[in-house]
């Protein structure tokens, strides 16, 4: 696995406000990374940091080996990027916009090329057509063809599917997928959507209040012999206590929709099952759960937790 | 950096209100022209009629040169508020519109980028000099044709043979876009720290008054400054038209009455320009791009 982005201990203060506290990370080469938080959780202040829109106040990164203060053209040469929304001149069409961004690039762009790549977004009907005349949907399939003008190998991607609908959501994931698993590129994308999330990602991290909760493949994160298990019992506070001061303990618990939370392999429900209803706990209900949302809300529910260390990972 | 230039200018002459300054222009003249065609006489005699009792003044008094003169000294003095329109939006409209942050993640430096909009914008401010040329001196002189050009200043009569003339509306109009310029580079500059260009165009407009204001008062506090505000020297453009005498008390060919304070006034305002680019380059290459 090549690292196409290094992230080490990275850090953003503004004056009195830390956005991004100790972040580290890595995206391998090939991978659609999926970057997730809370609004607020400093996803966007990170990937401004990637892009040197802002400027770290710790910590360093590195992409594609090269630290990016000292290789910034070199690096942003070779990386795409829609940033939040996809803003674009007004004034000018589509074509002239593609155009100007290809050129910002360092690349010549022929009538050919531009037709195609608005081709690739669905918007060659509309090469002249001033911006200003478009949908959030069509500005953000623009912002992609912005993004990927220079055919570049990294694409970050914030928000990507903001503003579309459910056809051009399809479209995106589709597009997504296929830069990586066809084209070889790395996609580094930031998404609310996390079932969106779920079906292109293959490694992802989930940062909350500036730091990384969790890091790793989507597959082993969301193993399916793995499950957030939801119990409900009668008597829920003797419940918890009896689990914190159990084995099982190990295991962050949180106590969320009325429902005590707690992650396990499967394979181990029964047994746990067996000595929760033996140490006298009455069960109304166990429910074993698995998807990236449960594990999102599980993990960043941060108020929620009973008393355990939210910072250990799964 | 020709391309980010050619890329920034293509940008700049797409926006409808890069066009309101040439319009603004050209209407203003006209109508200055119109008023002189049909009423420019009686002005003229109104104005020489002091003269008319002293000297025999024959020839073409309201010529395309008189005019050129007048419609400058009216004009310049305004064109500040129609630079301020383009390159107080410069930075502050992209940030506005979030194409800047888009712009920062290109290959591009950021000092390139900036020196690429603020010579653009240096370029936007030329042609509209170029235009208001066209216009003021080129126009004047079609429809009023030429000759001698005589000025009247509070105690001075200065009469310019008309062979003696173009060469000093290109070096005023020379000096006229280095001190626009220089009220562009503010405007540019102030655009850095703002996210709409409201903002810069009357910080920009307010500093341009204030400082005009400093000048007209003789107070001793204010005039130990004077030498060093940039409008101070916005119209040393004048003193093309100043020229010296022999002993006959008639005109040098080609002199100039104070060419070194001419020159002053341009060097204070190259070092205005130079000192925005700079300032502008060092802000803009360490500010946190949160629009």
């Amino acid at each position: 696995m090549t690292p196409i982005i290094e992230v080490e201990h990275l850090g953003k203060r503004f004056s009195d406000f830390t956005a991004v506290d100790d972040l580290s990370f890595t995206v391998n080469q090939g991978d659609v990374y999926g970057f997730l938080g809370q609004n607020g959780a400093g996803k966007s202040t990170t990937i401004r940091m990637l892009l040197t829109l802002i400027a770290p106040t710790a910590g360093r990164i590195k992409i594609f080996g090269k630290d990016i203060m000292a290789a910034r053209n070199e690096i942003l040469n070779q990386t795409g990027a829609v940033i939040e929304r996809p803003d674009l001149y007004k004034y000018l069409t589509a074509k002239e916009n593609l155009a100007v961004f290809a050129r910002l690039s360092g690349i010549r762009p022929t009538e050919t090329m531009l037709m195609k790549k608005l081709d690739q977004v669905g918007l060659a009907d509309r090469a002249l057509s001033k911006v200003k005349t478009f949908s959030q949907g069509m500005k953000q399939r623009l912002g992609i063809a912005v993004a990927l003008v220079h055919d570049p190998s990294l694409i970050i991607l914030d928000e990507p599917t903001n503003g579309l609908d459910p056809q051009g959501i399809a479209d995106m994931r589709n597009l997504i997928i296929s830069l990586s698993r066809d084209q070889g590129k790395t996609v580094l994308v930031s998404s609310h959507l996390l079932s969106e999330m779920e079906q292109m990602a293959t490694r992802m991290i989930i940062i909350d209040k500036g730091r990384k909760i969790v890091e790793g493949d989507m597959k082993e994160l969301l193993d399916p012999s793995h499950v957030l298990l939801e119990i409900k019992t009668v008597d829920q506070e003797t419940s918890l206590n009896w689990i914190r001061n159990s084995s099982w303990g190990q295991q962050p618990v949180k106590v969320h929709n009325g429902a005590i939370q707690i992650r396990m392999e499967r394979k181990d429900i029964s047994s746990f099952s067996r000595e929760l209803m033996n140490a006298g706990a009455d069960i109304i209900a166990i429910n074993p759960r698995n998807s990236l949302e449960e594990y999102f809300l599980t993990i960043t529910g941060r108020d929620q937790y009973a008393g355990a260390d939210q910072d250990r990972a799964f | 950096m020709p391309e980010l230039i050619r890329i920034e200018l293509f940008k700049i002459f797409r926006k409808p209100r890069t066009f309101i300054a040439f319009l603004a222009i050209t209407a203003i003249v006209g109508l200055i022209q119109m008023g002189f065609y049909v009423d420019g006489e009686s002005y003229i005699n109104f104005g020489m009629q002091t003269l008319a009792d002293t000297f025999d003044v024959n020839g073409k008094v309201l010529n395309g040169y008189l005019l050129a003169y007048i419609i400058l000294q009216t004009l310049l003095v305004h064109v500040p508020l129609l630079i301020a329109l383009v390159s107080g939006d410069m930075i502050s409209g992209e940030a506005n519109m979030g194409t800047l942050r888009l712009l920062i993640t290109k290959p591009v430096s950021r000092a390139k980028l900036i020196s690429a909009k603020f010579l653009a914008s240096s370029i936007y401010t030329l042609l509209l000099l170029i235009w208001m040329a066209v216009w003021a001196l080129f126009i004047s002189m079609l429809v009023f044709g030429t000759d001698d050009m005589i000025i009247m200043k509070s105690e001075v009569v200065t009469q310019i043979i008309e062979k003696d003339v173009m060469w000093r509306y290109v070096a005023a109009f020379g000096f006229a876009a280095l001190a626009m310029v220089t009220v562009s580079s503010l405007a540019f500059f102030l655009s850095i720290f703002a996210e709409n260009s409201i903002g810069p165009i009357i910080a920009c407009m307010s500093i341009v008054i204030v400082f005009t204001i400093l000048n007209t008062l003789n107070l001793p506090i204010f005039n130990t400054v004077k030498p060093y505000l940039f409008t101070s020297h916005m119209l040393g453009w004048k003193g093309f038209f100043d020229v010296k005498v022999n002993a006959d008390n008639e005109q040098i060919v080609g002199s100039v009455e104070n060419l070194p304070a001419v020159l002053k006034s341009a060097a204070i305002l190259f070092i205005h320009i130079i000192g925005f680019w700079a300032a502008s380059v060092i802000v803009f290459r360490r500010k946190d791009i949160l629009s």
